[in-house]
C-alpha cells in the first residue's frame, strides 16, 4: 500500500499501556525504545493511580496521553514530547524538562518545573509551592494560582499565573521573567515589579496563544524579576543572602 | 522519608471495613519507609470500658497470668486480648489510671503503647504489610485511624521509636519530618510533668499536643501551636477520641494529600495511598496548605 493511502487515524491508533496490566518499567522502556520516525506516535496509559516517575526521560516526539492522576516526577527530562496528564500530578511534574510539553489538566504539587531547561509545562489547574524552581529556559503557564517559593532561584525563561501567587515570589531570581495576573503576596529576595514593555506584552501573548489560554490579555499581568542586586557580593546585602 | 495515611469515616457503613481500608493505604506507601510500621484505631466507645495497649518483646513471659494477677491487684474485672507482641488490656474506666501503674509494676518489661476510651495502637519493626498481618489490623473496625511506615532519621530502629505515638488519653500522633527543637521543647514539657519512654523526636511532639489539649485548647487550637512552637519539618496527622487533624509546617516540604468525600477524610503522603478509597475518582482531592490547620470532629 502506498504511504500516501495510509490514513492517519490507521496509522496512529495509539498504543496503549495499562498499568493495571503491566509495569511503569515496561511502559517507560518501551518509550527510550523509540526510534527517530517511529510510527507509534500516540501513546495511552491508563490507570496510573499515582505511580512515580510516569514517561519520564522520552526523547522522541510522540504524543502520550496518561488517563489519570500522577505521583512523582511525571514527565522529568522529557525532550520533544507532548504529555498530557488527565488528572493531577504529584511532586517534580517536568522536572529537567529539555523541549516538547506537558500539560497537566489538574493540579500540579511542589516544585512543578523545576530546573527545566525548554519545553512548556502547562497546569490548568493549581500549582503548589516551588513551582519553576531554578527554572533555567522552560516556559510554565499555570491557569490557576502558584504556591510559596515559587520561582526561586530561576535563571531563565517565563513563568505566567493567571492566578495569584504565595509568598516569596522569585527569592534571589536570576533572569527568568514572571508574569502575574493576580495578588502575589510578597516578593522575596532581590525580585521586584518591572515595567511591562512591549516587547513583554508581545512575548507573553505568544505564551498564551502556546498554552492554549483565550479571553484573557497580557495587559491584565504584572511583570516581575530581578532586581540584579545580588549578582555580585556586596556586605551592605549580607542579610539579604 | 516516611509515610503517613489517616482515615476519618463519616458514614457509619464504611466502619467495619476501616481496618482494611488503612491497611491498604499504609501498605501502599511501604517503599516510603520500610524500618517500621505502626497504626491507631479508634473503635467503638463503650460505657463501661477502658483500655490499654501493651507490648513486650517477651510476650509469652509477660503476658502469661498478667489478667489474674492484675485483676486481683486493682480489685476489678480485666480481660487480655493477645495479638502477638501486643495485647489489649481491658476494664473500668474509673480503674485505668490504677491499671496501667500496676501493670508497670507487675511486668516491669512491659512498655504502654497508648490508653484510652477507644484507641489501640500496634507498631512494630518490619514492613507495614508484616506488620499489618502480625496484629490482624484488617480485620479492625472503628471510626477513624491514623497509620506511619517510618525510614528512621532522628532516633534508633525499635518498637518503641516507631510511630503513632500516644502521650495522652485517646491522642495519637504521626509524623513525617524531622524537629530541630525537640530537645529543648521537651525539657520543658517534663519541667511541666511529663514522661517520655523515647528520645524521639516525635514523641515531643505529640506530648506537646498532649499538654495543649490538657491546658484546655482543642485540637484545632493546639495543631495551630506547633507553627510557632515547633521547629523543623512537619506534616502531622493526628487522632483524638472524636477528632482527627492535619497540619504542615510553612515550608511544607513534606508531601500531603487530602480527600473528602459525603463518606470520609482521608489523608495520605502521596495520592497513591487513596487510589482504591470508595469514589476516589469524584472526591474533592486537595494539597492542604502549608501553615494551615485541618481538622474534623465527629
Amino acid at each position: 500500500m502506498p504511504a500516501t493511502t495510509l490514513s492517519k487515524t490507521a496509522a496512529h491508533d495509539p498504543r496503549v499501556f495499562d498499568l493495571d496490566e503491566m509495569s511503569l518499567r515496561e511502559l517507560n522502556q518501551a518509550l527510550h525504545n523509540l526510534a527517530p520516525g517511529s510510527n507509534e506516535t500516540a501513546w495511552e496509559v491508563l490507570n496510573p493511580k499515582g505511580s512515580h516517575s510516569v514517561a519520564v526521560g522520552v526523547d522522541q516526539p510522540v504524543a502520550i496521553d496518561v488517563r489519570g492522576s500522577v505521583g512523582y516526577y511525571c514527565g522529568g527530562m522529557n525532550s520533544g514530547s507532548a504529555i498530557t496528564v488527565h488528572g493531577s500530578a504529584g511532586p517534580g511534574v517536568g522536572e529537567n524538562m529539555m523541549s516538547g510539553s506537558i500539560t497537566v489538566k489538574g493540579d500540579a504539587s511542589q516544585y512543578a518545573g523545576a530546573t527545566g531547561k525548554g519545553g512548556l509545562l502547562v497546569i490548568e489547574g493549581n500549582a503548589s509551592s516551588r513551582c519553576g524552581i531554578s527554572m533555567k529556559g522552560i516556559d510554565i503557564v499555570v491557569h490557576g494560582n502558584i504556591g510559596h517559593m515559587s520561582a526561586f532561584m530561576a535563571q531563565s525563561g517565563n513563568l505566567v499565573v493567571l492566578g495569584d501567587a504565595g509568598d516569596a515570589l522569585g527569592d534571589s531570581i536570576y533572569e527568568a521573567r514572571l508574569f502575574v495576573r493576580g495578588k502575589v503576596d510578597s516578593l522575596g529576595a532581590d525580585c521586584i515589579a518591572k515595567e511591562m514593555r512591549t516587547e513583554h506584552l508581545e512575548l507573553l501573548q505568544g505564551l498564551l496563544d502556546r498554552a492554549g489560554v483565550t479571553g484573557v490579555k497580557p495587559s491584565e499581568f504584572k511583570r516581575y524579576g530581578s532586581a540584579r542586586t545580588l549578582y555580585n557580593f556586596n556586605i551592605d546585602n549580607a542579610d539579604a543572602y | 522519608m516516611c509515610g503517613i495515611v489517616g482515615l476519618f469515616l463519616k458514614d457509619k457503613a464504611l466502619e467495619p471495613q476501616l481496618g482494611a481500608m488503612l491497611s491498604q493505604m499504609l501498605i501502599s506507601l511501604s517503599d516510603r519507609g520500610p524500618d517500621s510500621a505502626g497504626i491507631a484505631i479508634y473503635g467503638a466507645p463503650s460505657k463501661n470500658e477502658a483500655k490499654i495497649t501493651i507490648q513486650s518483646t517477651k510476650p509469652d513471659r509477660d503476658f502469661r497470668g498478667l489478667e489474674a494477677e492484675l485483676a486481683n491487684a486493682i480489685g476489678t474485672p480485666v480481660t487480655i486480648a493477645v495479638k502477638s507482641t501486643h495485647a489489649v488490656v481491658r476494664t473500668t474506666p474509673a480503674k485505668i489510671d490504677e491499671a496501667r501503674d500496676t501493670i508497670q509494676a507487675l511486668r516491669p518489661d512491659i512498655r504502654i503503647m497508648g490508653a484510652g476510651d477507644v484507641v489501640e495502637i500496634y507498631k512494630e519493626v518490619g514492613l507495614p504489610e508484616a506488620v499489618v498481618d502480625r496484629f490482624d489490623v484488617r480485620k479492625m473496625t472503628g471510626t477513624h485511624g491514623i497509620g506511619h511506615t517510618r525510614m528512621a532519621t532522628e532516633s534508633a530502629v525499635t518498637t518503641m521509636g516507631a510511630h503513632p505515638f500516644s502521650t495522652g488519653a485517646d491522642q495519637c500522633l504521626v509524623h513525617n519530618g524531622s524537629l530541630s527543637n525537640h530537645n529543648n521543647v521537651r525539657r520543658e514539657l517534663i519541667r511541666e510533668g511529663m514522661t517520655f519512654e523515647t528520645e524521639n523526636d516525635t514523641e515531643v511532639a505529640a506530648a506537646y499536643l498532649s499538654s495543649q489539649m490538657a491546658h484546655g485548647k482543642n485540637l484545632g487550637e493546639a495543631l495551630e501551636g506547633t507553627l510557632s512552637d515547633l521547629d523543623g519539618f512537619f506534616t502531622f496527622v493526628v487522632g483524638t477520641k472524636n477528632g482527627f487533624g492535619v497540619v504542615r509546617d510553612p515550608i511544607a516540604c513534606k508531601p500531603a494529600v487530602m480527600a473528602e468525600t459525603d463518606q470520609y477524610v482521608a489523608f495520605g503522603s502521596e495520592y497513591r495511598a487513596l487510589t482504591k478509597l470508595p469514589g476516589i475518582d469524584n472526591a474533592r482531592v486537595w494539597e492542604p496548605e502549608p501553615a494551615t490547620v485541618y481538622f474534623w470532629e465527629h
